[in-house]
């Protein structure tokens, strides 16, 4: 299960660890650190994002192991909306896999910090999964 | 290429924002210095910084491409600082809404090159439009929308600004 939630270079560097599993989905958190700060006290919208993706990709990467599919995942877009400012303590983020199609996955993703109920955050975003097929082209 | 930017004549303070001298300082704290954004230049309304490739900031374990979520914090460091120039002012502002699409794949070992602009502020928000390219503005390989909101005061109460 464990390797299923394998994080990338970028997301480890952050800071970013698997907090727990809620159910199947895993929940990630991020310490408050310099690394992670914008405005004094305050989280920087770019750690967020960062967040929010990591929670993404990796459910994803569950899923499609889960599955039996080869996981190969492609960034084709990232929507993000700031819903409050972070502040300086703990941020957990969750991913829910919305749609897992053939070619693409749409994911939706929160995060927050005291209560997962007042998001801080939320992104949708939608992944390749498959390899190009050079005969569809 | 200070120039002061089309609107500044609201500006009341002789204080007129200019990325060149406060991007150094604004980008070397906290997230923005831990990712190594540099000023590469700006215009009336645009600013460009400079996101370093690092061998800790990959997407993927066996792929030297840097990973999608520093490239998030260089739009969102870029846009704000493009607020400011257009606008002369520098006020607290947040990111709403920041919207990043992807439109091909990096190459490895590169640094990526954000390139925010401002196309119109109101009272209480911004819009900004930006491309990341690799060195060529013409072939990006994201573009990306946003919406920030300014801070700096509770609309609720009359001001007289």
């Amino acid at each position: 299960m464990a390797e299923h939630h394998t994080l990338t270079p970028y997301a480890r560097a952050l800071g970013i660890v698997l907090d727990r599993m809620d159910g199947e989905l895993p929940v990630l958190r991020v310490e408050f650190t310099d690394a992670v700060q914008g405005r004094p006290g305050a989280l920087h919208g770019g750690a967020i994002s960062g967040l929010l993706e990591t929670a993404g990709y990796a459910l994803l990467r569950g899923a499609l192991s889960d599955v039996g599919r080869p996981v190969s995942m492609k960034p084709i877009n990232l929507t993000v909306q700031f819903l409050a400012s972070g502040k300086p303590r703990a941020t957990f983020a969750k991913a829910r896999v919305v749609k897992l199609g053939r070619r693409t996955a749409n994911l939706s993703i929160e995060a927050w910090q005291d209560d997962p109920a007042r998001p801080i955050a939320s992104a949708v975003m939608n992944v390749m999964v498959a390899m190009p097929e050079p005969a569809a082209d | 290429m200070i120039g002061l930017p089309a609107n500044s004549q609201r500006v009341t303070t002789d204080f007129v924002f200019d990325p060149a001298r406060a991007a150094p300082f604004l980008t070397q704290h906290s997230h923005n210095g831990w990712l190594g954004l540099t000023y590469r230049g700006h215009g009336p309304d645009w600013v460009e910084l400079e996101l370093p490739w690092r061998a800790d900031l990959v997407g993927e374990e066996d792929r030297d491409v840097l990973a999608s979520g520093p490239i998030v914090s260089l739009m969102d460091m870029a846009s704000g600082l493009a607020i400011w120039t257009r606008s002369g002012k520098f006020r607290p502002i947040a990111t709403l809404d920041l919207r990043v699409d992807y439109t091909r794949a990096a190459a490895p070992r590169g640094s990526v090159f954000g390139r925010a602009t401002c196309y119109r502020t109101t009272r209480s928000a911004a819009f900004v439009h930006g491309i990341a390219h690799e060195g060529d503005p013409d072939d990006p390989v994201a573009r990306v929308q946003g919406v920030f909101m300014t801070i700096a005061h509770d609309p609720r109460q009359v001001t007289n600004g």
